[in-house]
């Protein structure tokens, strides 16, 4: 005998993600999703934009590391506060869920917060998956990481806002073909908004920044 | 990667959907629809899945895997077709400006027992 169920298996966590978003709705808060592998330079890149947001606008940061304080450190020293959240067997450990987010966001004064910048666990594949009830989705790429991963993790392009071209300072000492990473980003995501950065020199982040705060400021206002 | 907790989530929707009196029932498929696009791995799902039913409803039922083609359709010259490979451009007039209309299925459609 057959029953019928019809569920989406994701079920909780976009129930959850959707609670979210009429929370941050409430607070007037931007949420960002910062996602890329491991060592692209997420936490990297968050210090520095922090640093040319504030004292404009007001940020706050979760991050989502697995086994260490190590980035919520280093975040920590930009002054804003930071959350630093492991990730449970419920979720596991290769994504932050919806409900990792709204535990994380009830230790943030959300009244005093413009952008809540969600820093993800290092991973190309499963947060792309997961609705956290955020504003925008952010996607850096380091070029120390070759010209194929659009081509091998659609689905995280496809979902992503805008890609960051990070550490673009190495150019010169690698034979990196930019012209054959852009074409794969347009082939995933016609018209993606792509930003050329370097974290360690701020090269290209004028772009950037300003893109961020159009997105923010049109929230608040 | 979280193949694990997609198991659990599925394991718990399945058992809510036995009918009341029915509990002792052994569910012997779950019929699952999969979006070739969703980050799933439908081996490693399985693996899971037979790992987390154990000492549920579920033991033993086997996972029934649809995997479901990712179909798109043109904003601009309303063609429908499946995506096969690495480009998300309208293959007749070469447009960026599409709809996923499947691939990102995670769904469970139903699931069968034992006839009485
Ligand atoms: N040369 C260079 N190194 C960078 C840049 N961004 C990050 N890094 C380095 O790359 C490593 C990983 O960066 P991190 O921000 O921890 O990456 P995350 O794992 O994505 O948060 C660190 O050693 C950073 O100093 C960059 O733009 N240029
Ligand atoms: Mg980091
Ligand atoms: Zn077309």
């Amino acid at each position: 005998m057959e029953i019928k169920v019809v569920r989406k298996v994701l079920d909780v966590n976009n129930t959850m993600a959707q609670q979210n978003r009429n929370l941050f709705a409430g607070k007037k808060v931007f949420v960002l999703n910062v996602m890329s592998s491991p060592g692209s330079g997420k936490t990297a890149t968050l210090v520095k934009t922090i640093r040319r947001l504030l004292p404009e606008i007001k940020c706050a940061v979760i991050v989502g590391d697995i086994c260490s304080t190590l980035d919520a450190d280093r975040l920590s020293v930009t002054g804003v506060p930071v959350v630093q959240v492991n990730t449970d067997e419920f979720g596991g450990d290769c994504h932050l869920a919806a409900h990792v987010i709204g535990n994380a966001a009830g230790s943030i004064d959300l009244d005093s917060t413009d952008l809540l910048i969600v820093e993800n666990v290092g991973n190309l594949v499963c947060p792309a998956e997961f609705d956290i009830g955020e504003d925008a989705r952010v996607v850096v790429l380091s070029v120390t990481e070759g010209e194929d991963k659009p081509i091998k993790y659609p689905l995280m392009f496809r979902v992503c806002d805008a890609a960051l071209l990070n550490k673009i300072d190495l150019l010169p000492h690698l034979e990196y073909d930019r012209n054959a990473v852009v074409k794969n980003i347009m082939q995933i995501h016609p018209g993606m908004s792509l930003f050329e950065i370097s974290a360690k020199t701020e090269e290209g982040f004028d772009p950037w920044i300003m893109w961020l705060k159009e997105k923010v400021k049109k929230k608040l206002s | 990667m979280h193949e694990m907790g997609i198991a659990m989530q599925i394991v718990e929707i399945a058992a809510a959907s036995i009918p009341k009196g029915m509990e002792n029932i052994k569910v012997e498929k779950v019929n699952l629809k999969v979006g070739k696009l969703s980050a799933v791995v439908p081996e490693s799902l399985r693996f899971c899945f037979d790992i987390v039913a154990k000492d549920t409803p579920l033991s033993g039922a086997q996972l029934m895997i649809e995997e479901v083609p990712v179909v798109a359709t043109c904003n601009e010259c309303s063609s429908e077709w499946t995506i096969t490979g690495p480009v998300f451009t309208c293959i007749k007039c070469g447009s960026g400006s599409i709809r996923i209309v499947s691939g990102r299925e995670l769904d469970i459609v139903s699931i069968e027992i034992a006839d009485p």
